[in-house]
């Protein structure tokens, strides 16, 4: 482009530059395995296409000198391995994007690497790119790998493959390798959906077809690399979509303006338009669009916009407008596929976060229907997802959204899986469909009991029943617990002195009698609500052998947890945070644990605290660790 | 604009202003950064925009070194009062009261202390949980792999081994307390993008982009101008009136001028159109070693 500006007058400048800003943008991304040649590709597409600078050419060629694999040559590889651990160990770890411009059209290229994350990162460059490019070793031919990457960009909605039969100077330029390459492509790809399949043989090494039609390869009719990438149709198929837009924020400077700013995600929009929220059914008319370079008389897919409402709607951020003509699903229910992307596995009943558009809800997988492997595209059945596996899931989430099937609408269809404690993004899915309830599931699943509800919560109810003298740290524990577990997104309940001796038990005393009611009552209703399907923390003094091994034994095996909180009596003494042990040993309470009624202490707790040596907070992680190493947590 | 066939920079406008409204959407306080340069111009017509009417609901935030060209200053100030922005300006008091400068202890030093540690005092002192830069993936190599929303620790450090996977346009903004995220906007823009971008909008920058009589030295084959006195001119050294601009901007002693007579936009992307070395080899700091830049990314420079 440099020889291009060179000769231009400042007239012509502006018709050129008018020129390039018509251009449109494709966005590609290549994949092929380790050494197929993916980096030499682009390095040779920014090295021909004129765009490397002279300074980046100096240090390509000194990095060449030094690090190259291909002796004197440069190594054009070298260009896009971008960082310093990449480059001293010779491989790619993430994804990159490039950038680079012809005189037809602008490019953004996702290079994704080919080692062992590599579903991961393909998925993600994929999910942005209109078309991709297919490495194929000529010498190997259709690989294992070649079929992954065709499924994963299959599954990730890409409609247009480039099949690059790269290294055809090493098969001597082989029609016949090239042609069986292409046909074996073409016959395993033909249920994978792609709109277009084009097979190119290259040498990016020596630039074969890579810009320009190579003489070396006299049989090939079709068209080189680059002139491809510059004329391929990738038509917005989602502007021909029903009309949707995720409200991203909503816009009110004063009283006088309400609008909704989002970017819409699929069909056009004008204002007289009816549109639909569509969690809520509630409708209203278009007004304005709005935008800072004025009011339009119609908007599309791509477009970030303010849009007003004829009427006062309720409408909040994450909320989805659509064609009140052609409205999406509604549900809380879907199946979907699953691309995992975490080494932490994916669990089902555990609850994640899902972010669909811009709304983020509570979600867990209630079943694994199956794992796909991506090699053979064999169907596994699976009980948890680890890193780089897909799977087809069905999820339940805290509320209803509104979305289409990816394959129908990949604005609207996609969604990322967050970690609740860590939140890193562990997951990538695409909704296939939703499911209802009434029709879906079976009436069996619907029994109510305390499966069908801890289920529903996705944990297993347990009590965690902490027992020991005043001033031992029961509560404040069974607090840190308590809240680490919500963190978590379980359900639980705290019963303690606080909320049970001024309601329920407000008839009991401190005589042994009382004591024993209150213990009884007190396991009873941890009972209950173990059948409801809760972690129940229970802190109560419970100073009884008898009336501890009466409240295991009202629930089932395993279901019941005693923490011993053990410090001795001059400890919780010396701490007597209420004052207690004061005015027992004053005389003025009668019957305290440790002072004048005796406590028994548990012979087999399932777990003993020793609170007067540590903190409250490594106490507690005990308590954690346990939990974790029963499966009650993760 | 009609919903036909999108012309490249729309489409790269409108990516910006979906990012730009989901960090103002989902974190607590965020804030953009203003470097003054061609690109935090870009960024910031961005964020009016996106929030038009209304203005935008974060401030803005300038890590001044102390050693910014006198006319970015002046610019800075302007700009935050032409689009309606609070403006807050951090200097490292701690690096001023020990003059910290570039000519003693060195561009790295001097670097790290009054940029990289200035940013991470202010991001703490604001409690910023979001911070919005207008960094390019086509700019350096390092940054080519960074995501648009990039985590940094409570640190403000960077793992890119351990970046988060970023699909479609859909952006996990979680944070714990305490951590951040730094969001690059324009990742996807282009210099030239920049530039044409810059024409069409009408978008005012530093007029030290433009070419004028300005008085430099040449030092190691770069024309380093004289802007004020505080810069010690060696022995034999005389400032001489040269016809120059500037490429990219940033401390005066670390950022070389060319000699340029484009005075107008077209004539300056005529002149990048032409150009033989690219951007940030007008940067001293990115000179020191292959991988400087990564580097600076992990211990939390932008
Ligand atoms: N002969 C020949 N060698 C090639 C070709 N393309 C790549 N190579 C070589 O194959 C090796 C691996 O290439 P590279 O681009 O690093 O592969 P990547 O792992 O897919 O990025 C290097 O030594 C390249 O020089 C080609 O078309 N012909």
């Amino acid at each position: 482009m440099s020889e291009v500006a060179e000769n231009l007058s400042a007239q012509d400048l502006i018709e050129y530059l008018a020129q390039q800003e018509n251009k449109t943008l494709l966005r590609f991304l290549t994949c092929g395995s380790v050494d197929d040649g993916k980096s030499t590709l682009i390095g040779r597409l920014l090295y021909d296409t004129k765009l490397l600078f002279d300074d980046q050419l100096a240090t390509l060629e000194r990095d060449s000198k030094k690090h190259g694999t291909v002796g004197e040559d440069i190594d054009f590889a070298l260009l896009v391995d971008g960082l310093e651990a990449e480059r001293e160990q010779g491989i790619t770890i993430d994804v990159a994007y490039r950038f680079f411009t012809t005189d037809k059209r602008k490019f953004i290229v996702a290079d994704t690497p080919g080692h062992e994350q590599y579903t991961r990162n393909m998925a993600t460059g994929a999910s942005t790119a209109d078309l991709a490019i297919l490495l194929v070793d000529a010498r190997k031919g259709i690989l294992t790998q070649t079929r992954r990457h065709a499924f994963i960009a299959s599954l990730l909605g890409i409609r247009h493959i480039v099949v690059a039969v790269n290294k055809i100077d090493l098969v001597d330029y082989s029609q016949d390798i090239f042609e069986k390459i292409r046909d074996d492509f073409a016959a395993f790809a033909s249920n994978f959906g792609f709109k277009q399949i084009v097979a190119i043989p290259l040498s990016a090494r020596f630039g074969d077809n890579v810009i320009a039609r190579s003489d070396r390869t006299p049989w090939y009719k079709g068209p080189a690399l680059l002139d491809h990438l510059e004329t391929v149709e990738v038509e917005d198929e989602q502007l021909a979509k029903p009309f949707r837009m995720a409200v991203q924020w909503v816009n009110r400077p004063n009283l006088d303006f309400r609008g909704f700013s989002g970017t819409i995600a699929s069909g056009t929009v004008r204002p007289g338009d009816r549109i639909v929220v569509a969690a809520s059914g509630r409708t209203s008319t278009v007004a304005r669009i709005v935008t800072a370079d004025g009011d339009l008389d119609a908007a599309g897919a791509g477009d970030a916009v303010t849009l007003t409402l004829a009427d006062e709607v309720d409408i909040s951020r994450g909320d989805l407008l659509v064609a009140a003509t052609d409205q999406p699903e509604v549900a809380d229910q879907f199946a979907a596929h699953v691309i995992w992307m975490h080494e932490d596995h994916l669990l089902p009943g555990r609850p994640y976060l899902v972010k669909i558009g811009t709304k983020t809800v509570t979600a867990q997988v209630t079943e694994i229907k199956h794992k796909i492997d991506v090699n053979t595209l064999d169907h596994l059945a699976a009980k948890e997802l680890g890193l780089n596996e897909v799977a087809v899931c069905n999820f339940s989430l805290s509320q209803p959204v509104g979305f289409d099937a990816y394959t129908a609408n990949r604005g609207t269809g996609a969604f990322i899986i967050v970690d609740r404690l860590s939140n890193a993004t562990v997951g990538a899915g695409m909704i296939m469909f939703g499911l209802r309830r009434a029709t879906n599931i079976h009436l069996q699943a619907l029994d109510v009991n305390k499966a069908a509800r801890a289920n529903l919560k996705g944990q297993k109810p347990v009590i965690l029943w902490f027992t020991g003298l005043s001033g031992a740290g029961k509560s404040t524990i069974a607090n840190i617990v308590e809240k680490y577990l919500l963190a978590q997104g379980r359900h639980t309940y705290m019963l303690d002195g606080d909320n049970v001796r001024h309601g329920l038990n407000r008839d009991l005393g401190f005589t042994e009698g009382d004591r024993v009611e209150n213990i009884r009552r007190v396991a009873e209703v941890s009972k209950l609500m173990i059948d409801a399907g809760l972690i129940v923390l229970v802190s109560f003094i419970s100073p009884f052998r008898a009336e501890r091994r009466m409240a295991r034994e009202l629930v089932e095996e395993g279901e019941f947890i005693e923490v011993f909180c053990d410090t001795p009596l001059e400890v919780a003494e010396s701490r007597d945070p209420k004052g207690l042990y004061k005015k027992a040993r004053a005389g003025q309470i009668k019957n305290f644990t440790g002072i004048d009624s005796p406590y028994e202490p548990p012979e087999n707790p399932e777990i003993r605290l020793e609170s007067g040596t540590k903190s409250v907070e490594l106490l507690a992680e005990e308590v954690i660790a346990l939990l974790r190493s029963r499966g009650i947590i993760v | 604009m009609s919903p036909d066939r999108k012309s490249h920079l729309k489409r790269l406008e409108d990516e910006s202003i979906h990012i730009i409204r989901e960090v103002a959407s989902e974190f607590r306080n965020p804030v953009m950064l203003y470097s003054i340069g061609k690109d935090s111009s870009v960024m910031l017509h961005l964020a009016a925009k996106a929030f038009y009417p209304a203005p935008p609901p974060f401030p803005l935030m300038h890590v001044d070194t102390t050693w910014k060209f006198r006319e970015m200053i002046q610019f800075r100030d302007e700009t935050a009062k032409r689009l309606g922005f609070n403006l807050i300006v951090h200097t490292n008091q701690e690096g001023l009261a020990q003059n910290i400068n570039p000519f003693d202890h060195g561009s790295s030093y001097y670097t790290n202390v009054m940029k990289t540690d200035a940013l991470k005092q202010a991001l703490t002192k604001y409690g910023f949980d979001a911070a919005f830069g207008g960094a390019r993936r086509d700019e350096e190599k390092s940054r080519a792999k960074e995501r648009i929303f990039s985590f940094r620790t409570a640190n403000h450090g960077w793992d890119p081994k351990k970046q988060r996977p970023e699909l479609w346009n859909i952006y996990n903004t979680r944070v714990a307390p305490g951590e951040s995220i730094r969001v690059f906007p324009i990742s996807n823009w282009t210099e030239l993008d920049i530039w044409q971008y810059i024409m069409l909008e009408d978008i005012p920058i530093v007029p030290l982009y433009y070419a004028a009589k300005r008085p430099v030295v040449e030092r190691g084959g770069q024309l380093i101008m004289v802007d004020d006195e505080r810069l010690p001119l060696e022995p034999g050294e005389v400032p001489q009136e040269k016809l120059v601009r500037f490429r990219t901007l940033g401390c005066y002693p670390l950022t070389a001028a060319i000699e340029s007579d484009a005075a107008t936009l077209p004539e300056i992307v005529r002149e990048m159109l032409i150009a033989r070395t690219s951007e940030r080899s007008g940067r001293l700091i990115d000179h020191d070693e292959a991988g400087s830049m990564e580097k600076k990314k992990r211990e939390g420079y932008f």
